[in-house]
């Protein structure tokens, strides 16, 4: 496959740079650390939020912070395609026999992710243990289900925030709401704020669907309807096709209208 | 092979008044000025040609470059390149061309610059013993040996130049876009790429469309120039077509025994008078070589002369002048 080998160039340039991205790494290791430090003593002092223990938030935000720091890592591209399209460089991926989508998707490549990734698996594996339910094989498939979708999730508003480059050369800041706000929010379970965003992130954009849902299962809350629960992650995953579709008007905008 | 009719395009550009105030409204309500990048193009490009693609800055090059390489629709006109149209079929159709932007690289910076060929490779599927056999020709024919391990970063603006050529050819495409290959180049460079695209030219018959502001470029490797100006053509034909049109004067050096007051004579201008050298500039539309001779040697001990066409910058520069672009 063609990303392959586009992560393989990126791993040949960083090779180039090793000091300053063990620092990046280390840097991002200790970013999403401190994170995790402020829940552990906000539930120090109050117990639990709305019904939910310190165990479950824990792995919300864990499954967050794996899902996002796997985004970032790949689909960086989509974040910094606002530089591809103000120096030129797409209309050198339009001049290649190859899909946009892939073509951009490799053109970023954040190794110092790692170092979140790193952070967000040891919180996992601490929340994991701290959860006072029995882990079974269904709920470990439902949670790496849940890693998946928020990787599609936030793949699919990466790439939704790049499209807006096409329309205003300029990409909007207000997408980060829903990019780096979008991890602040479902580091919690959903259910814990208003009904109005509760909704706005479950049909708008499926938060819910990676989030408090699968979890109320992995926490034997889910009270019988288990496998609709267990499942609603894979319907999370079809944000992406609408984000894909919008993608491709914005391409054929682009190639109206030129830069 | 490749052929044009008529295609325009028009561009919304979004208007932009001075001040804060002004740039504050243009917020909510923009308005837009627009502007015919392209206004009716229509030309023929056979198989295994070189043509020469000249007009000034703004002109409709780019626009035009852009619309023949599929990454720009038209507003009208049709456009037929090797029976594709290239918007249309693009990632069909962007198999069978090379394009080399002078000014942007195409190749990783940080990398050897054969890891990036050999992603290229990937990119267009190109199969391996087809890949190495255009490898080893282009690394040859542009003397790539030397650097060709080296990362992009640490290679001269020459060698990389050479390398991005070499790049855009490796998948033997049909048709190459150079724009403004030359740009930026020394003396030593600006001849090897030269030299190469004549070769390659007429070796695999690849067709050429070339951009330049160097007419050193064009001299050397085309006799075909299409000049755009205004988004319209204003010429296509033979670049002694163009000279010969705007042939109007020869320079005329004379050096002669020593010589005090200047000499005039008619239907010239004098440039410049020493007093055993002189420069004139000849009318040759009222006068011609033999009679300013025949005059100038009346009064004068002529020793040498050299007469010269005007320089073909100063030809376009006329021709521009003249479509008031």
């Amino acid at each position: 496959m063609i990303y392959i080998k586009y992560l393989n160039m990126h791993i040949k340039s960083l090779s180039q740079y090793r000091a300053s991205l063990w620092m990046m790494i280390a840097g991002q290791f200790f970013i999403s650390f401190f994170a995790f430090a402020g829940i552990y003593l906000l539930f120090e002092r109050f117990g639990s939020i709305d019904g939910w223990t310190f165990g479950e938030v824990a792995l919300c935000f864990a499954v967050v912070q794996t899902a996002f720091a796997i985004t970032e890592c790949f689909a960086r591209g989509f974040d910094m395609f606002q530089r591809m399209i103000i120096n030129g460089d797409f209309d050198r991926v339009l001049l290649r026999p190859r899909s946009t989508l892939s073509q951009v998707l490799g053109s970023d490549f954040e190794l110092s992710r790692v170092g979140r990734l790193a952070q967000s698996i040891f919180t996992l594996w601490l929340a994991a243990s701290w959860l006072e339910t029995s882990w079974s094989v269904a709920k470990i498939i439902t949670l790496i289900f849940m890693i998946f979708s928020g990787i599609f999730i936030f793949t699919g508003i990466f790439i939704l925030g790049a499209t807006v480059c096409f329309f205003t050369v300029q990409g909007l800041e207000i997408i980060n709401i829903f990019t780096y706000g979008g991890r602040e929010i479902a580091a919690y379970p959903l259910t814990i704020y208003s009904k109005w965003i509760m909704r706005f992130f479950t049909f708008i954009i499926p938060f819910a669907c990676f989030n408090y849902m699968p979890l109320m299962f992995l926490v034997g809350k889910a009270g019988g309807n288990d496998a609709l629960y267990m499942l609603t992650p894979l319907l999370g995953m079809l944000f992406i096709l609408p984000c894909i579709f919008v993608w491709r008007f914005g391409v054929r905008r682009y190639l109206s209208t030129g830069n | 092979m490749i052929t044009l009719a008529n295609i325009s395009k028009t561009f919304n550009v979004a208007r932009r008044a001075k001040g804060a105030g002004a740039a504050f409204k243009s917020l909510f309500r923009r308005e837009y000025n627009y502007i015919k990048a392209l206004d009716g193009i229509s030309f023929h490009i056979g198989e295994g040609e070189i043509v020469g693609y000249i007009g000034p800055n703004g002109a409709g090059k780019s626009t035009s470059i852009k619309v023949m390489s599929g990454i720009l629709v038209p507003d009208g006109g049709e456009c037929e390149i090797l029976g594709y149209t290239p918007w249309k079929d693009r990632r069909k159709f962007v198999g069978n061309i090379g394009v080399v932007f002078g000014q942007r690289t195409q190749l990783w910076w940080d990398v050897p610059i054969a890891d990036s060929f050999d992603l290229l490779r990937d990119i267009y599927a190109i199969p391996a013993d087809a890949y190495k056999r255009s490898l080893d020709m282009l690394a040859d024919a542009l003397d790539l040996g030397a650097f060709i391990n080296t990362p992009l970063r640490q290679v001269s603006l020459g060698q990389r130049m050479r390398a991005e050529i070499a790049a855009s050819l490796l998948h033997n495409p049909k048709i190459l876009f150079l724009d403004e290959p030359t740009i930026g180049l020394d003396a030593v460079s600006k001849l090897a790429v030269r030299q190469f695209i004549k070769t390659i030219n007429a070796e695999r018959k690849l067709t050429v469309i070339l951009t330049t502001h160097d007419m050193n470029d064009i001299e050397a490797l085309t006799n075909r120039v299409i000049l755009i100006g205004k988004g319209r053509i204003l010429h296509d034909g033979s670049m002694a077509k163009i000279k010969h049109k705007f042939d109007s004067y020869r320079t005329l050096t004379v050096t002669f025994a020593p010589h005090d007051a200047p000499v005039h004579i008619a239907n010239a201008d004098i440039i410049s008078w020493g007093c055993e050298r002189a420069v004139y500039r000849l009318d040759i539309s009222r006068t011609n070589i033999s009679a300013a001779l025949a005059s100038l040697g009346s009064e004068l001990n002529i020793l040498d002369m050299i007469s010269e066409s005007p320089p073909v910058e100063e030809i376009i520069a006329g021709l521009y002048k003249e479509h008031g672009i």
